[in-house]
């Protein structure tokens, strides 16, 4: 191997390794942001947002890993990236609706909650 | 639309038929110049040219990543700091997109925003029920899911 080859080897490691731990770091801070929020709403906006870009870097990195190491162009890793973005949205959506409808209430200061008002209205009509 | 995607089509296979060489690269080399006919034959043929569509969902795409990446960085100071979150709360969005395709997609947008999160779809498809963890101006933020995300999908689905 020559000088240059060895020096791009190291910088390609070096992002490929950046990149994973960028991930890492975002899954850890949405595991922090679940114990320490106060209440089911909040919780899922850190279990949502922090863990998108979290799992999408570490399979980025994993992605460049095989591709650089092995040669494999592994598409399933990209895939997955897409399929994370559609489906974690959506599932906040649904245990927070689930939650409302069980009659979990939110923390909430200076302000009204509008659902509930709508709730109210519906069944009152 | 599905009429100028089919000119498109004809026009890469005839590209590759006629330069003789029957690859991949060639038939995109053909459906490029395709795009470029009809631009310049926009005014002669019936109906909107397609491509600015396939722009319009390309940037669509292009300001969800932008957003998932600022919402994320968004968590972590709320994440890290030590003060108690500010003002959490419900408010409502009144919706001007109108089918169910349309408010799926901005649901996840504003799901995946910095600070929001789409609770419910009242029964009438009319308003979203929006959880956000620091409200500081209802009509603010309103304003700017309006501008950005529900113009932005309107131009693609319409």
């Amino acid at each position: 191997m020559t000088e240059s080859e060895m020096l791009l080897h190291i910088i390609v490691n070096i992002i490929i390794i950046f990149t994973v731990l960028i991930g890492v770091f975002f899954v850890f801070s949405a595991t922090v942001g679940i114990i320490r929020f106060p209440d089911i709403y909040t919780k899922l906006h850190a279990a949502t947002k922090a863990s998108t870009l979290g799992l999408a870097g570490i399979l980025l990195g994993a992605f460049l890993f095989l591709y650089i190491q092995h040669g494999i162009v592994s598409g399933k890793l990209l895939l997955a990236i897409l399929f994370i973005m559609i489906t974690n949205p959506v599932s906040a959506h649904m245990i927070s609706r689930a939650a409302h409808a069980k009659g979990i209430k939110p923390v909430i200061r200076n302000r009204e909650d509008d659902f509930e008002q709508y709730k109210t209205k519906l069944t009152s009509e | 639309m599905a009429f100028q995607i089919i000119i498109n089509l004809i026009v890469g296979f005839l590209w590759m038929f006629l330069s003789e060489s029957y690859t991949m690269p060639s038939f995109i080399t053909g459906f490029i110049f395709g795009i470029l006919l009809l631009f310049v034959l926009r005014r002669f043929i019936p109906g909107e040219f397609y491509f600015k569509k396939v722009l319009n969902i390309l940037k669509l795409t292009l300001v969800f990543i932008k957003e998932v990446i600022v919402s994320n960085i968004d968590m972590l100071k709320y994440i890290y700091s030590p003060k108690k979150i500010a003002e959490p709360g419900i408010f409502s969005l009144p919706l001007d997109v109108k089918s169910n395709w349309e408010i799926t997609i901005l649901a996840t947008l504003i799901s995946l925003t910095p600070g929001t999160l789409s609770v419910a779809v009242s029964e009438n498809n009319e308003t979203l029920f929006i959880h956000a963890m620091n409200i500081e101006d209802v009509n603010e933020s309103i304003r700017s899911i309006k501008d950005t995300f529900e113009k932005l999908i309107m131009e693609v689905t319409r």
